[in-house]
């Protein structure tokens, strides 16, 4: 029983990764016409990265999802809006500041920005600008998944919100400084981590399914919609702040 | 030895990770729900689960496919091997880097299948929706979406052209089909341009970009190196609705024709 779980898992994986492993070696073969460096190590790391990615699906249905449902259940029966928008976005904030691809990426951002003259090459104004970049990204983030859950509350349809995002984001780039642009793009895509995503689908979808007259397909999806859209916004309005 | 030091390393920023998470939900529970969590063992297990399976499967990248990735890129965009001379090549002619735009499509497409995050997102909605949305039907969907969107990036670093208009343009067809999707894909499609870009893709793609901007010749890293990212998350947007609204297209068409000739 548990033997044939394993076993599903471990299947599920190995073709998730096999177009990953097929690319690689067509590209080595037919294209580079080199052989693979250090074969061992890529089929020892390959094993790994099976293993993980069966346990992480695996810890997904008995953990992360199950807990993010509970959370939203158990929020919206006490039935505080407060609560439950201190907690969205806490959960946004918290997630988001201390996220290991934010640090690189807000790092680099500085050395960008140094290099273009726009601030102090000091490390101390580097390192005052990459922090102030960290907080305003998470904060959005924060802000992103409480507009998020309101909507859910509310039921607004998501592609006002959304469209006048975009539209907000078009005006922002024609006045926002050219350095700025590329990287605010880009922070979208970075803030939302693999444990943050699963946690925050199964709170939408909870909630969806525990407000009346909400449909969890309709209604419980968008939050990660928000959470890619906000920083660039806030992230244009930090360049023009700063750089004026 | 060295293998265990890097590990543990990357086990360590899991948990730093998940810690916010953690304090969060006990600090919930404790202060504001005051009630005791269902099923606490299985939880634990699962979080457990989660951050040890996440701290292999990165360990593991960082070991087998990251390093070949980078030397790809770096190889792919070799001058030496897109011109196939040693010469200095002042003019950039973007019709040489084929081979560039299809490992951008390819790479893009098999990182995306194996993107974690959309795993678990494709697995609620084929949840939700009681699988009508099926799985694999979603993240080949964002996957083809993503494979466009980091081939046409790689076009735009190769000729320089700027980022935003490409953007805008990919709105603009966001918006239009915003009108005529069918409205409960909606979401889910927006959802999706975020999901694509973490933990195995955006690594890789970052690789490529600034292995580009840093080979073609009269491109800057530092500006033209980034955007790759952005336009991953764009068209998959683009791709979720498209297939809904072809699926609607089909579905109508069919029960119309049925119609047609139950008529007769």
């Amino acid at each position: 029983m548990i033997i044939s779980i394993i076993v599903k898992k471990l299947k599920n994986a190995v073709t998730d990764l096999l177009p990953i492993v097929l690319v690689i070696a067509f590209f080595q073969i037919f294209v580079l016409k080199q052989p693979l460096p250090q074969m061992g190590e890529v089929i020892f790391g390959t094993l790994l990265v099976v293993a993980g990615l069966s346990l992480f699906v695996q810890g997904l249905e008995m953990g992360l999802f199950p807990i993010g449902e509970a959370m939203a259940h158990a929020l919206a029966k006490k039935g505080s809006i407060f609560w439950l928008l201190f907690f969205a976005f806490t959960l946004g904030f918290s997630t988001t500041v201390a996220e290991p691809a934010l640090l690189a990426v807000t790092a680099e951002a500085a050395e960008i920005a140094s290099k273009s003259g726009l601030i102090n090459p000091g490390k101390e104004s580097l390192n005052q600008y990459a922090f102030g970049l960290r907080i305003t990204v998470a904060f959005s983030v924060g802000l992103a998944i409480l507009i998020g859950v309101m909507r859910i509350i509310r039921g607004w349809p998501i592609h006002y919100l959304i469209i006048s995002g975009y539209v907000v984001v078009m005006l922002m780039s024609i006045i926002a400084p050219k350095e700025i642009i590329g990287l605010a793009y880009d922070a979208g895509g970075v803030t939302t981590s693999t444990i943050t995503v699963p946690l925050v689908a199964a709170l939408g979808v909870g909630l969806a399914s525990s407000i009346k007259g909400r449909s969890p397909l309709v209604d419980g999806f968008g939050l990660i919609a928000f959470a890619s859209l906000l920083p660039i916004i806030f992230v244009m309005g930090y360049g023009l702040v700063m750089f004026g | 030895m060295e293998f265990i030091h890097s590990f543990s390393q990357i086990l360590l920023g899991t948990c730093i990770d998940v810690l916010p998470i953690i304090i969060l939900i006990i600090g919930f529970q404790f202060l504001v729900l005051r009630q005791p969590i269902a099923h606490i063992s299985r939880l634990i297990v699962g979080g457990v689960y989660v951050v040890i399976g996440l701290a292999l499967f990165l360990a593991g990248l960082e070991k087998a496919l990251f390093p070949l990735g980078n030397i790809m890129a770096t190889q792919l965009s070799d001058p030496a091997f897109i011109y196939g001379t040693d010469k200095i090549v002042m003019d950039t002619d973007w019709k040489a880097y084929g081979w560039v735009y299809l490992f951008a499509a390819m790479i893009g497409f098999a990182t995306t299948i194996a993107e974690p995050s959309l795993i678990a997102v494709a697995y609620k909605a084929s949840e939700v929706s009681a699988g009508i949305i099926s799985q694999w039907g979603l993240r080949i969907t964002v996957a083809l979406g993503v494979a466009f969107g980091i081939s046409l990036g790689t076009f735009r670093i190769i000729t320089g052209t700027p980022l935003y208009q490409y953007i805008l343009a990919g709105y603009m067809i966001v918006i239009v089909q915003t009108i005529f999707a069918p409205k409960n894909i909606i979401p889910l499609a927006y959802d999706s341009g975020g999901v694509t870009t973490s933990t195995v893709t955006v690594p890789l793609v970052a690789a490529l970009g600034l292995g580009l901007a840093a080979t073609v010749p009269g491109r800057n890293p530092a500006l033209d190196g980034f955007g790759l990212i952005a336009f991953a998350s764009l068209c998959p947007i683009i791709t979720v609705m498209g297939y809904a609204q072809l699926m609607h297209w089909f579905t109508k068409h069919k029960t119309k024709s049925r119609e047609k000739s139950n008529a007769l």
